[in-house]
Order: C-alpha cells, then structure tokens, then sequence
C-alpha cells in the first residue's frame, strides 16, 4: 500500500478536504476519465476531476445517471484508460448492476463512495457506515471485491492510489469507502512526491500475442485494450476463456471460482492496520474510517481508567482478513466494534474470532460521530467496569 | 458476389458461434448482414472497430462479429460505448440495440446520447415487442397490438424511434428496414460516415413472439407487409397525414451539422492550455502534481 513517508520526499504542507484529495488520488494514480452524476455528499471530486482533466491529457463527462457513469467507465477502461467515478449511498445502489458487470468481465475501475446515511435518501449531508456490507453484496451473484476505508484526509490521497493500483492488479472494480466526514473535513496534509509511491500499470499481452486468451489462462490473465491488435468478445453471460458465453458446467464453475478466489487467496497480503497499544491489550476495539478517529481518543480515556485498550484500525475493509484478529485473540477478553450503522464489519469480526472472544457492537445511525465518550463508556459497562 | 459482400463475410467470426441464436425467419441476421456490408464498404479494420450491445435478441449480434465486441448489461450499451469512445476516439463505435433495450430501460441513456452528439451510431432494431423473454409488449408495440403481457391488445401508445431520436437532438437520423436490405446498407453507411451522434432504426421482423400472436401468417407475411406499409421519406413530403396513417417513413430523416462532443472537449482543453488563468487554477489545484500532469500529458500523446 502507498506509504506516505516512503523515500522520495513529500511536498510541501497544504490543507485539503477529502474529496479534493481523493480527486488527487486519482489523478496522482493515472486516472485519465472520470464520468459521475452530481450527489452529496461526493461531489467536489467531480468538480475537481472536470477542472483538471482536460489540462491533465484526459476526459470527463458527466452522464445522466449513475448507472451511466459506472457504464461509462467500464468502457473507457476497456478502451485502455484509469477510470474513476465517485458517489454516495443511492448512487452506489445504482451502480450496483454494471459493478458484478466490471467483477463477471474482469475489468479495473475505481468506485469512491462517499457514505451518507439510508436508507434511500436518508441524510444525504451527514455521516454514516451503511454501505459496508452493500459494498461487498450489493450486485447479484457471488464474486468478490476490494474496498479500503482512509480515516485521514491524507489517505484519501494514498488509498485511491491503492484503489486504482489494485483494480489494474487484479482487474477488478475497487472500491474507496470514504464517509462525509472524512470527504468534507479540512485537514493540513504534506502529500508523498510523485515517484516516491508506486504506480501499476495494467499488464497487457505481448505485441504480436497470437490466440491471446483474456480469461481463465491465468489467476489474472492479461488485458487487452479495446483498438489494439488483440479484439476479443466481452460479455456479463458467463464465458469461456475466450470470452465467449458458455453453459460448460466445468467452465462456468471455474471462472466464478477464480474471480472470487483471485481476491479471497490474497486477503491476508491486503490486509492493512493501525494498530495503537495492542501490545498488551486485552480489550480491543475494532474500527475503521471517521469512527477509528474517535476510538484512539476511548483507547486513551480506557488507559486512563486503568482498562487495557488497544485498537485495530482496519485500512482494507474488503477482502476480510481474520488473520490479525485471530492472532490477538488469545490475549483478549472483550472486542468491541463502533460502527456507524447497526452492525455490518462486526459479523466479520465475529466469524473471525468464532467465538472465542465476546463481541459487542455499539452503533450509531443519527448522523453523526460517535463521541470519545460513547465508546469509552460502552467499552466500561461491557468489560464490568 | 461483389468485393463488399466477400469482405463483409470475414467480418464475421470464424470459430465462434454461428448458427446464431436467432429463430428461423427473425429479421436480425439480415441487418447484421447489412451492417457488415456497409462497414466493408467503409473499407475499416477490424481492430478499429467496437461493436456494443445491451441485453435481448439483438444483444447477441456482437458475439457474431469480428471486431472489439462489447455486450453489456439491459440497456446500457449507449453508455459503455459513451466511455470507449471518448477513451479511444479513433475507434468507429456502433451500438446496436433492440427496442425494449434502447427504448425501455435505455430510454434516458438514448435521449441523452442523442443530445450530446458523440460520433458513433446507434443501430435500433425494432421488431416491436421483446423477443428473447417470450413476446412482452415494448415501447414500439402498436397500440391495440397483441403481446405475451398485453394479452387483449396493447392500451399504451407506442414511440415512433426516429421522431424521438431527431426530437432528443440527433444530427443524423435514418430509418428502414429489413425487407429493405440494401437501403439498410446504404443508410448505416451514412449514419457511419457521418461525424456526430447517428441514429438508424432498422424496422425487423420477430414472427416468434409478434407475428403468431398479432395474425402473420410467415416471416414473410411479415417482410411484405413492411414492402407495404413503408413510404420513402420524398414520398411522403407529397401525401396527407391520412394517407400516412400505420405506414412508416424509409430514408434519411435528419441531417444536420452541430460540432461534435470530443472535438468541441479537445478544443477547449486546448484553449484552456493557452489561458493563463485557467492553468493558473488548475495549477493550484494540482500545486505539487506538476510532474503528474506532465506525465499524463506524456501519455495523451
């Protein structure tokens, strides 16, 4: 994952919301299309992308809906570009159909979800974690899906990075769960140079490829672009390795596994953490995005109220990786997951500990952040204090 | 056989998958027919050429063509091919839609691509009903038309696909059909040709789900009424609106001149490169990416 403090040096210090600096994100990562529909709580990153796109070499549109924007950038990816689109709650529901489209036909986009919280229109200018489980079942169909949560303005930047990179990695949708506040806070940020992080570029067959194969010769097999010498057929029908539909038991079963096991095989080498005095925890909080922020404040107030607290931030939110958990379950007595929704990252949670640990959920659906003090709190009454 | 017909047949696939899965006497493979024609008459290359499609009968007409096939999701096809092109502009795109598939579900993305004019063409067959889910009523039915959900005559009023494509803003807009097959051919060589958004609705033929159930006796029954109850559009300027009543108009219906999406965006994006103040904005928003926006001007070229 991009590391802001990576050798090559920073710029200098600047103030940026969230939204601006995943718009940045895509830009620093090689995005040259970006189409979206306008919708709260994510809108300045098109704004942004639409001022900065022509002058950067690329293309922006602004379709008619989000159903359209998700197609769109589908096929400009096929076409060879980075593509990113960015949106909220009822356009993520959306974009839902032409998402298992991009996972079935194996094609990199980006997706920013800026949550808001449902709902349908529910609260489009505040706060909420509800897409978390929409996100990874929301398209009809088993297939898999990577999404990173950035708790910081900073990696807003770095993990829309990481989200186009790990699109053209595994030619996948991926998707950046920001939340409203994290879009539209102010933070002051000194962003990584250009050079000092890395860039994936999309492997493509070989020039002059003979019987290039798109699919199924390979865990990823390489893609070609649309207008290069390699045409090939592309399809949301299952298909053979060729692209072509198929109702071949023995294909079908093995093109739905490998997109699936393609992600799932390497959820431990993307799973991502901050982790903050879990050295001799055995209370652990579990959080991830704007939440995670107020957790570290409790982790501080529960040391000083003599509890052993340490949290796990989790930065990758999907693939889900047990790993992490299973090895500070031992020294665990209570895990405890805020969310701002009404329990969505806690089932993982708990099928990770299966049971060893009591889990308790604490959520919050009224729009806004949790206070230092609800978790605090919470954590007191749940450990018998 | 002419040199346009023996190129148009190595536009077809060679190892996949013909028969089709289209039903003896469907109208689909002549306007597939007649597209490959127009396109060898163009003289294209195969890997400059995209051909999308959403969902339905007409969907499938990708898969039987040897260019970059793109077959999307119901509806959508407009707006896959909206991002192909504006990602690879030298490609020649075709959408080729059915008219539930433009018209229902696709309907908004239809109306919007005819207003933006983006240089591709959307090919509409429209056999007024839906053919691979068993004969539903669509847009285009016929009022008091039969269909599998309109099963005492159809009480909704049916789109006429040029008018909504010229009224949405088309520059270039062409209707025949596949009795017609040569002027089919003819028309989408224009709609090609033409720089800007180009709309040819294809009148075809479902005898399956349309004819059995609104009295044709054949596929052909269905081709001569099409011979019968179609007016060439100078014709038709020289007959009242009475004598026009269940006939449709051949030919083309507009065509007109407006500056194109991707020229008139790359015109101003290089304009803008020449405005102080807008790279001066710009710049500000970028600040350290200096090397980034050099980097993607790199690639664009």
């Amino acid at each position: 994952m991009t590391d802001p403090k990576a050798d090559g040096g920073t710029t200098e210090m600047q103030v940026f919301q969230g939204n601006e600096a995943s718009a940045l994100g895509g830009l620093a990562g090689g995005v040259t299309f970006f189409a979206g529909y306008p919708i709260t709580p994510s809108s300045e990153i098109a704004e942004m992308m639409s001022q900065a796109l022509p002058l950067a070499g690329g293309r922006f549109i602004q379709m008619e809906d989000e159903i359209a924007s998700i197609a769109a950038i589908i096929g400009a990816s096929l076409a060879g570009s980075k593509t990113m689109t960015a949106t909220s709650g009822p356009g993520f529901s959306l974009m839902q159909e032409n998402l298992g489209f991009a996972a079935i036909a194996e094609i990199p986009i980006t997706i920013v979800n800026v949550q808001r919280a449902g709902p349908s229109t529910g609260l489009p200018t505040q706060p909420a974690q509800m897409d978390i489980q929409q996100t990874r079942w929301g398209t009809h169909g088993d297939h898999s899906i990577i999404a990173l949560a950035p708790s910081t303005v900073l990696e807003c930047f770095t993990m829309t990075i990481d989200c186009v990179n790990l699109a053209e990695r595994f030619r996948t949708p991926t998707v950046l769960l920001m939340d409203e506040v994290i879009g539209h806070m102010r933070e002051t940020v000194v962003l990584p140079r250009p050079g000092s992080y890395e860039i994936v570029e999309r492997r493509a067959p070989d020039p002059g490829t003979e019987d290039y194969c798109p699919f199924d010769c390979d865990e990823v097999a390489p893609l070609a672009s649309f207008g290069s010498e390699h045409r090939f057929h592309v399809t949301g029908l299952t298909h053979d390795k060729r692209g072509f539909p198929t109702m071949v038991a023995d294909e079908v079963d093995r093109k739905i596994r490998r997109i699936v096991d393609k992600i799932e095989d390497a959820a431990d080498d993307l799973a991502d953490y901050e982790e903050f005095m879990t050295e001799d925890a055995d209370v652990l909080l579990f959080a991830y995005g704007s939440t995670a922020r107020v957790a570290k404040s409790s982790v501080r107030a529960l040391r000083g109220e003599g509890v052993k607290a340490g949290l796990l931030r989790a930065k990758t939110i999907w693939p889900f990786s047990t790993k992490r958990l299973r090895e500070l379950a031992g020294d665990l007595r209570l895990i405890v997951v805020p969310e701002m929704n009404l329990g969505q990252l806690v089932l993982e949670v708990e099928r990770g500990v299966c049971g060893e640990v009591p889990v308790r959920h604490l959520g919050r659906v009224d729009g806004h952040l949790f206070e230092p003090d609800d978790i605090t709190g919470f954590v007191l009454k749940e450990a018998g204090r | 056989m002419s040199e346009a017909i023996e190129n148009a047949r190595t536009f077809l696939r060679p190892s996949k998958k013909l028969p089709t899965v289209w039903c003896g006497g469907c109208g689909l493979g002549i306007l597939m027919s007649a597209m490959t024609r127009a396109l060898a008459r163009l003289g294209v290359e195969k890997n400059d050429v995209a051909v999308v499609s959403g969902i339905g009968c007409t969907g499938r007409l990708p898969t039987y063509v040897d260019f970059n096939t793109l077959h999307t999701t119901h509806g959508r096809g407009l707006a896959f091919a909206t991002g192909v092109k504006l990602a690879r502009p030298k490609l020649t795109v075709i959408a080729a839609m059915g008219d539930g598939d433009a018209l229902a579900i696709g309907g908004n993305h239809f109306i919007h691509a005819c207003r933006r004019n983006i240089d591709m063409t959307a090919i509409v067959a429209n056999n007024h009903i839906y053919g691979m889910t068993g004969g539903q009523y669509s847009p285009t039915t016929p009022h008091g038309k039969r269909g599998t959900t309109a099963p005492y005559g159809n009480v909704e009023h049916d789109f006429d696909v040029a008018a909504l494509a010229a009224g949405a803003g088309a520059t270039f807009v062409a209707r025949s059909s596949v009795y017609h097959a040569q002027e089919l051919d003819r028309l989408i060589e224009k709609a090609v040709l033409h720089k800007g958004f180009s709309v040819v609705e294809a009148v075809s033929n479902c005898y399956t789900s349309y004819g059995r159930l609104n009295k044709h006796a054949s596929p052909v029954d269905m081709l001569r009424w099409m011979k019968e109850n179609s007016v060439p559009v100078g014709k038709a300027e020289t007959m009242e609106p009475w004598e026009l009543e269940g006939k449709f108009t051949r030919g083309v219906i507009v065509e007109r001149e407006l500056p194109e999406f991707i020229e008139a965006y790359d015109d101003l994006a290089e304009r803008l490169t020449t405005s102080p103040s807008a790279v001066e904005r710009v710049k500000s928003i970028l600040k350290s990416f200096d090397e980034t926006a050099e980097r993607l001007n790199a690639k664009a070229e």
